[in-house]
């Protein structure tokens, strides 16, 4: 039976005077109990496809045909004032970010129970009661105390766990989810998109799933639809689409997402030689006030060898990026010892520690603030140049092009600002600006979960290409074990400041020897081909 | 506008150009500014009268052909007495301003630049600044230093400085902990090179932007001043004063105010417009 039915929806946006078109003639239907996902790179149309749904586009856009049916009721000729009888009652939403989605003023209860009382009169003690019930049924522990808490009391997961709760309180027929888990980590998306199975079972409620990973959309979704520049390029049953995709676009993606190996044998031959990274028993201790302290690193010690790719793997929290901030010196360990490429650095002076830099680079997660909003491409990434060398200018221009053209950049560009290119081009810059010191050692936090999957792909091509040609050791810190198993080496796997696992690449995954690893490994979304062959 | 909107506007970062064509408002303010920039640099160009003469037997006439807009009790033009007034209202202004904008600006930097115990020095002496309320503090400078237009311009200068050091340190605080100036210490960068090439170019936008803010508050307050009589000595055609002078004629006439006053405000505004566009704010 179909609940939702779309029909060459055409949404714009404006910009300045002019309308351009965003999402042309999407069409597709939705039954009950079905869940429909949405794939696609952002700017494709997906969200603003979504937000036409519920009634809530942005001010600066517009629908300019096409009809949406909720049931055979046309809801595209529906009034703002009757829309809103319509959300939460029988279309609601579980939004992206669950920090930012609920009052931080008002308790949990509270917000849980607003909804309640929006759309029904209900006594108070009824109201509470069934919001306790709605809290228990999304699994929230003690629910009947969370209740009386306030949200930045509750972890994201817990957040996202309310969100839900909003969103079902009312047994809507459709519940639209917008990227519900990418703020969250793999082990809690993993429980959350369970949670949501479980409650489309039990009240044939239909969900349409909007997300950027096909992975995650392959693996949960009864159908699949794939937007791609505002256009639907593949619309099928998640079977048949993952199975003989029609569309070149769908071929792209899911061989991107099935990453093959990247790796190759490390390139150094000298095995024998100096591990280039060397951390021995690093713990550090943030002071939280009154005399409370958080152990960010216990006893933390692994080596990376020359030319291999060691990956850092853990949850939010686990304190991977505080261990890379020590090895670039950024932070101080309070006891443990760092030694990059032979030389100790926990004992260096001020200078040393500069010309170090000329040896170790580090590329961040966000592409987006890393650059220098006012600098050009070409001052971006001449920077570090000019701190440790005197070059003429010829020089200096002729090393910025080299290194250009090495990460794959028109050289052109170089007199733009960042803020006119992509995410991907960005990062690019970034990778660029890293090694035109020629550093034997790159450090790479999270450096492409910021990124599309297509995008993603190229700089983790990129990434490998640049060890080949150049004999770099990377060091790569992230919380994405399907990149580490096309990418890495050998890794160390984090957990509340502890090493919990070490070992190979092939090792880890084939015999993980930890719960916790074995968890984070069985939270990867996958999916096969040959499943539905 | 409070110093936190002016950091968030200037945040938003929208190109100053960009559809200048659909705001008949910013072009009515640039040309307000540029007239009475003019005024100030070429008075004899806008009239032919003298400001300090006045002319026998024609004092206190209403406006009318010969006298655009009427004047005074010693028969001087007052269209010509704002036209030469423009230069002492605008140069005092600019001084008010330059003074606040550089220590400000550097007190700001400093204090942000090093954190510690200068830090907590310097903005705990904004703090006692910001504590007075400024035309008390412009009093208080300018009865110690002396009456005069010099005088009461580095008055007005005076107590703007603790706004300026504010919203200076704020932005050097903001930018000091983004990735690209962590970025830039990562790639080699020294403490000097860091801050005179990421740190001071991305926090000054929203100085100056708040600099042009000033530059009207500072007309006003200069003008305060003279119509205290702590300003700009008479004969000098200073807007303030000439407000100040016409109030006795007030009832019998009207345009002795009005029109200095009219001229104040519309600059005033002027200034304050041209300010959101520089931040990048909406019209």
């Amino acid at each position: 039976m179909t609940v939702l039915s779309v029909e060459n929806l055409i949404l714009s946006y404006r910009s300045g005077r002019e309308w351009r078109e965003v999402v042309h003639n999407v069409s597709f239907t939705l039954g009950r109990g079905e869940m429909l996902a949405f794939v696609g790179e952002s700017g494709s149309g997906k969200t603003t496809t979504a937000q036409a749904i519920i009634g809530l586009l942005a001010d600066n856009a517009r629908r300019d045909g096409g009809s949406i049916r909720l049931n055979g009721e046309d809801l595209s000729q529906w009034s703002a004032k009757r829309l809103d009888s319509l959300r939460g009652a029988r279309i609601s939403l579980v939004p992206q970010d669950p920090g930012n989605s609920l009052n931080p003023v008002k308790t949990v209860g509270a917000q849980v129970g607003e909804i309640l009382r929006l759309h029904q009169k209900i006594e108070k003690a009824e109201c509470e009661r069934q919001v306790l019930a709605l809290l228990t049924k999304v699994g929230l522990s003690h629910p009947d105390q969370r209740m009386k808490q306030f949200p930045h009391q509750l972890s994201g997961g817990m957040k996202q766990r309310v969100l839900i709760a909003i969103a079902i309180a009312l047994r809507p027929d459709v519940i639209i989810a917008d990227e519900p888990t990418s703020a969250l980590d793999v082990t809690v998306q993993k429980r959350i998109l369970d949670l949501l199975d479980v409650l489309r079972r039990e009240s044939g409620t239909a969900v349409l799933f909007v997300t950027h990973d096909l992975a995650l959309a392959a693996q949960r979704a009864d159908r699949l639809l794939v937007f791609r520049n505002g256009e639907v390029q593949e619309h099928g049953a998640t079977a048949d689409v993952v199975r003989a995709p029609q569309h070149a676009y769908t071929r792209q993606l899911l061989s991107d997402v099935q990453g093959q190996r990247l790796t190759i044998a490390p390139v150094s031959g000298r095995s024998l030689a100096s591990p280039a990274i060397q951390a021995i028993g690093i713990s550090k201790r943030f002071a939280l006030g009154k005399g409370h302290q958080l152990q960010a690193l216990d006893n933390v010690s692994f080596a990376v060898q020359r030319g291999s790719t060691h990956a850092l793997v853990g949850e939010s929290g686990s304190g991977k990026t505080t261990l890379a901030r020590i090895l670039l010196g950024f932070e101080q360990a309070n006891s443990g010892q760092v030694i990059i490429d032979d030389i100790n650095a926990t004992t260096l002076s001020h200078e040393a520690r500069r010309q170090l830099r000329q040896k170790i680079q580090f590329v961040y997660q966000n592409p987006f603030a890393s650059l220098d909003p006012r600098q050009t491409l070409f001052q971006i990434i001449e920077e570090p140049l000019k701190n440790f060398a005197r070059l003429s200018k010829a020089e200096c221009a002729a090393r910025v092009e080299n290194v250009t053209r090495r990460v794959a950049l028109p050289p052109e560009l170089l007199t733009r600002t960042a803020r006119e290119l992509s995410g991907g081009q960005r990062q690019r810059v970034a990778i660029a600006r890293a090694l035109i010191l020629e550093p034997t050692i790159l450090v790479l936090d999270e450096a492409t979960s910021a990124l599309d999957v297509t995008v993603q792909a190229q700089i983790l091509a990129l990434l490998q290409q640049l060890q080949q040609q150049l004999g770099l050791t990377y060091l790569f810190i992230t919380h994405d074990l399907a990149t580490v198993r096309r990418i890495a080496h050998s890794v160390t796997v984090l957990r509340s400041g502890n090493v919990v696992e070490h070992g190979t690449v092939d090792t880890l995954f084939s015999a993980p020897q930890d719960d916790y690893t074995r968890e984070l490994i069985a939270a990867i979304p996958h999916f096969s081909q040959k499943e539905y062959a | 506008m409070s110093l936190v909107d002016y950091a968030a506007a200037a945040r938003r970062r929208v190109p100053a150009w960009r559809g200048l064509r659909w705001q008949p408002g910013l072009w009515l303010a640039w040309t307000v500014i540029a007239i009475a920039a003019l005024s100030a640099i070429a008075p004899g160009v806008f009239t032919h009268f003298s400001p300090v003469e006045g002319i026998a037997g024609a004092q206190r006439l209403a406006p009318q052909a010969d006298y655009w807009l009427g004047t005074d009790q010693l028969g001087r033009d007052v269209y010509t007495r704002i036209v030469y007034g423009a230069s002492h209202s605008l140069s005092a202004a600019l001084v008010a301003v330059a003074m606040g904008l550089f220590i400000g600006t550097a007190t700001g930097v400093i204090a942000g630049a090093f954190a510690g115990r200068v830090e907590s020095v310097l903005m705990r002496l904004v703090d006692v600044l910001l504590a007075i309320p400024s035309l008390l503090l412009s009093l208080t400078v300018i009865i110690l230093l002396g009456f005069g237009t010099v005088n009461a311009a580095i008055a007005v200068g005076v107590a703007s400085i603790a706004s300026f050091a504010r919203l200076a340190r704020g932005e050097v605080v903001r930018i000091r902990h983004t990735d690209y100036v962590e970025a830039a210490f990562g790639s080699g960068g020294t403490f000097w090179t860091v801050l005179w090439r990421h740190i001071l170019p991305n926090s000054l936008t929203a100085v100056l932007a708040f600099a042009t803010l000033q530059f009207g508050q500072a007309i006003l307050a200069l003008s305060t001043l003279s119509f205290l009589g702590y300003g700009t000595p008479p004969p000098i055609p200073e807007w303030g004063l000439l407000i100040a002078e016409g109030r006795n004629y007030l009832s019998t006439a009207w345009w002795l105010t009005t029109f200095p006053g009219l001229v104040v405000i519309a600059v005033v505004l002027a200034t304050n417009r041209i300010s959101r566009q520089l931040s990048g704010g909406r019209p």
